[in-house]
């Protein structure tokens, strides 16, 4: 009766005989692994720049091809996002961000995460790299999605500490505390090239959704910027952002920012009612 | 013919109270198969091989929760070497079997180390045969879902018994050492990984959307002849990757799991109610940590009304009590959600309502600022403010994730527990963004008030000099301007105002009505209606 009925599974994988009892084969091939072998099945046969990524992890090792095709930091991630192996690479490729002032928010957090699964490889200048380019990364919340990662017992040490207090400030507008607390741990801040640059451009944004005109005072503190070296600053960006320097009542100098929907909010109204295309296209078939 | 094999759940009723009796007498014999449980496996394996999905369903959902509540209360079903001679011997229905067996073991009764580490191996097997081999079964969506969702669960309560190291014994110790493998983190997510990417279901998705292919339509099902389980395993293994990743504090990247679903649509996630509740759930949690307060608000609030209608179909569903539970969770997370962001509009009346009776009162709290309370001003407010973080402590713990650290212990070192720093170290990093936002409440309160204030008034009012106002004014608007996964700055505020000079100027926004919208969908209504009307043959009356 049962016989001409087809099977469940049409074909086993390899070395799985249907004629085994499913105890015999719970035992045969999954309790004696040695570290690593038993679950992912994943295969990883490829070169990365100079590295080689061993195939440790898969249960049947594919038959490795030579091939000499590189992979970016970033499409290995893509690809192996649980491989411990790649943790080498990612933390050079952190290294290698702060060098070419580049960022990739997606890789570090790989890198975290495996930090996670393994503590006992976590390095603390690598993690403390990764948390200052997230604070450069500011206004996106990547410095506490780097802290949600990272254990407890780490983040009461030095010199994450002091990074942590530094977010807080940027996070609630203290910019005169930040660039105080900054001048003191210079040491954390100054291996990473860009730094300054970079939390100017997050004060102005901030200052931007804020204020239609900020007093001259204000901005100077924001940007830690002063004296002539402001009046330099402004010049530029009168140039190429379009700011517009205006006497306030006080006498004292006041900017106007470049208009945007935040500052503006009469701008918003526009976009409130914009349709997306996608939408449209229900309707083509009868507008036809 | 059909009518032969009809499961009667009737017949095997006096049986049953004979075995039952005899459980009690004897203890559980794992060897000793009841006529009914025979009867069972012979005619689910059947309906298996018919590819009778109904049947499997029924038999899935209502007679092996029948079965469990009569005859397997307090002892597990019996072995799988007991029944295994019924069905043929048959691999993969033996896995099935076991997948089920361990699922009730661990509903009903506390897992030994061993039997965790079994059912891990069960599910290395089952899932390799449906990786490496060609299925040809089609599954009921809540059977691939409750395997999804109990591969994780089972993997977070694995790493839950594990921290707890304290009253561990020599011979558990031994063996975790031993099997450090079973549940290990890299295993379980590269087997997600893994079934989303041979299913293609990514792939699947985007063609879908060119119209290239049907998924959504048919329910993942295949009837033209192939199966249903590899694709829809991959596509619940992303909402799988999605609530792992959350339980390791990585909301990033959880979203970026869920990312190929659509979930502003009904889809596959939609069809199981357990799979809608835990995709919704955990991207509004995710939603929260990452201050998109407003996505989190609008799918807590699509759902939250979608169970208030439908709760009553589910009443005898064996899902019941945890729908209720993750409903009153997501009440919760509501509540947080707003108080961050008070923007009651986007809330329906219904679930309004729910939440007013629910959380009113707390809520309330968190948004106080002040009134006519005794003692100083001063001391007041910061007595309020104080209230306010222990009821987001409250809300929080009650409603988050059950976080897990991943990591095994190191054996050689004094065994601590270390079950709760997962969770320790996510509430403080949430409390931390509650203190952040404290200042927030008193400025709200007056911003609503006023059209236009001037900074030094305002400070006064707040009791607080200029330069802090102006630090609380730009915190406004840093947490209220959340940065979208295209990276673009998307307004959550709930008052809109501007600074000009000295002078703070609100800006009464009123709902932008979406009209486009409603007029395409009425567009699209009444070419349905024409459409109707013109099938209507009016038969002349000459």
């Amino acid at each position: 009766m049962y016989s001409i009925l087809t099977p469940l599974v049409d074909c086993y994988p390899k070395g799985l005989n249907p004629q085994h009892s499913g105890r015999c084969f719970f035992l045969s091939c999954s309790l004696q692994g040695s570290p690593r072998s038993v679950p992912p099945v994943r295969y990883i046969g490829k070169v990365l720049r100079r590295n080689r990524i061993r195939p440790k992890m898969g249960m049947e090792k594919e038959p490795q091809k030579p091939q000499q095709v590189s992979y970016t930091v970033e499409q290995l991630v893509a690809v192996n996002p649980y491989n411990p192996d790649i943790l080498p690479d990612l933390e050079n490729y952190v290294n290698e961000q702060v060098a070419s002032q580049t960022y990739s928010l997606d890789a570090n957090l790989c890198l975290l995460r495996l930090y996670q699964f393994e503590p006992e490889r976590l390095s603390t200048q690598i993690v403390a790299r990764i948390l200052v380019k997230a604070l450069m990364a500011m206004p996106a919340p990547d410095f506490s999605l780097c802290l949600f990662l990272i254990p407890e017992r780490v983040q009461m040490e030095q010199p994450f500490k002091t990074l942590i207090v530094l977010s807080h400030y940027l996070e609630t507008g203290g910019f005169r505390q930040f660039w105080d607390e900054a001048a003191k741990s210079r040491h954390i801040v100054e291996a990473v090239p860009g730094f300054e640059q970079a939390i100017q451009a997050y004060a102005v944004h901030v200052l931007s959704l804020t204020y239609q005109k900020v007093p001259r005072s204000v901005l100077a503190e924001a940007i830690n910027i002063e004296g002539l070296a402001l009046d330099k600053f402004l010049e530029q960006q009168v140039v190429n952002y379009g700011w517009v320097l205006e006497m306030g009542q006080g006498g004292g100098q006041i900017i106007a920012l470049p208009k945007t929907e935040f500052n503006h909010p009469e701008l918003k109204k526009n976009s409130g009612d914009a349709v997306p295309l996608d939408h449209i296209t229900r309707i083509f078939p009868i507008l036809s | 013919m059909a009518a032969n094999y009809e499961y009667e759940e009737a017949s095997g009723h006096y049986d049953d109270q004979a075995a039952a009796l005899r459980q009690q007498e004897v203890g559980y014999d794992p060897n000793f198969v009841p006529d009914s449980v025979k009867s069972f496996v012979v005619h689910l394996y059947r309906h298996i091989r018919e590819k009778n999905v109904y049947e499997i369903h029924q038999m899935y959902e209502t007679s092996f929760q029948t079965l469990s509540e009569r005859l397997f209360k307090d002892t597990p079903w019996p072995s799988v070497d007991a029944v295994a001679h019924y069905v043929d011997n048959d691999h993969v229905f033996c896995l099935l079997y076991r997948e089920m067996w361990f699922r009730h073991l661990y509903a009903r009764l506390s897992p030994t180390l061993k039997q965790r580490i079994d059912s891990w191996d069960n599910y290395c097997s089952l899932f390799q045969v449906v990786l490496h081999g060609v299925v040809n079964m089609q599954l009921p969506n809540q059977w691939l879902w409750d395997m999804v969702d109990e591969f994780v669960y089972q993997f977070q309560s694995f790493c839950q018994y594990r921290a707890k190291m304290k009253n561990k014994t020599e011979q558990e110790i031994a063996l975790l050492r031993q099997f450090d493998q079973a549940w290990n983190v890299y295993g379980v997510l590269n087997f997600l990984q893994a079934l989303v990417e041979k299913s293609a279901i990514i792939q699947i998705l985007e063609q879908e959307k060119q119209g290239l292919e049907q998924f959504t339509a048919t329910d993942g099902y295949d009837y033209s002849g192939g199966s249903n389980v590899l694709k829809v395993l991959g596509y619940f293994s992303m909402i799988g990757l999605l609530r792992v990743h959350c339980l390791l504090g990585d909301y990033h990247t959880g979203l970026k799991c869920l990312q190929p679903i659509d979930i502003s649509q009904q889809g596959v996630y939609t069809s199981v109610i357990g799979s809608h509740i835990a995709t919704i759930y955990h991207y509004g949690f995710a939603s929260l940590m990452l201050r998109r307060y407003v996505d989190g608000i609008r799918e807590f609030n699509k759902i939250l009304l979608y169970i208030y209608k439908t709760k009553q179909y589910h009443q005898k569903s064996p899902q019941y009590e945890q729908i209720l539970k993750k409903n009153e969770q997501m009440y919760a997370l509501l509540a947080i959600c707003l108080s961050f962001c008070p923007q009651m509009k986007l809330v329906d009346e219904a679930v309004n309502a729910q939440l007013r009776e629910k959380y009113g009162e707390k809520m309330g709290k968190l948004q106080r600022y002040d009134d006519e309370g005794y003692g100083d001003k001063l001391s007041r407010r910061q007595r309020y403010a104080d209230e306010a973080f222990g009821i987001y402590d409250e809300l929080f713990s009650y409603a988050c994730p059950k976080f897990i650290t991943p990591s095994a212990p190191s054996f050689d070192e004094p065994l601590v527990n270390y079950n709760q720093d997962a969770y320790r170290l996510q509430l403080k990093l949430f409390l931390s963004e509650v203190r952040q936002q404290e200042l927030l409440v008193g400025a709200r309160t007056f911003l609503k008030v006023y059209s236009t204030i001037s900074l030094g008034k305002l400070a006064n009012y707040l009791d607080v000099d200029e330069s802090t106002l102006r630090m609380t004014l730009m915190t406004y608007k840093h947490k209220t301007h959340a940065v979208d996964s295209d990276g673009k700055i998307i307004s959550n505020a709930d008052v809109d105002f501007y600074i000009d000079d000295d002078m703070i100027r609100v800006v009464n926004s009123k709902p932008v009505k979406r009209y486009g919208d409603f007029f395409l969908r009425q567009i699209v209504k009444l070419e349905g209606v024409i459409n109707d009307v013109d099938r209507i043959k009016v038969e002349s009356a000459n």
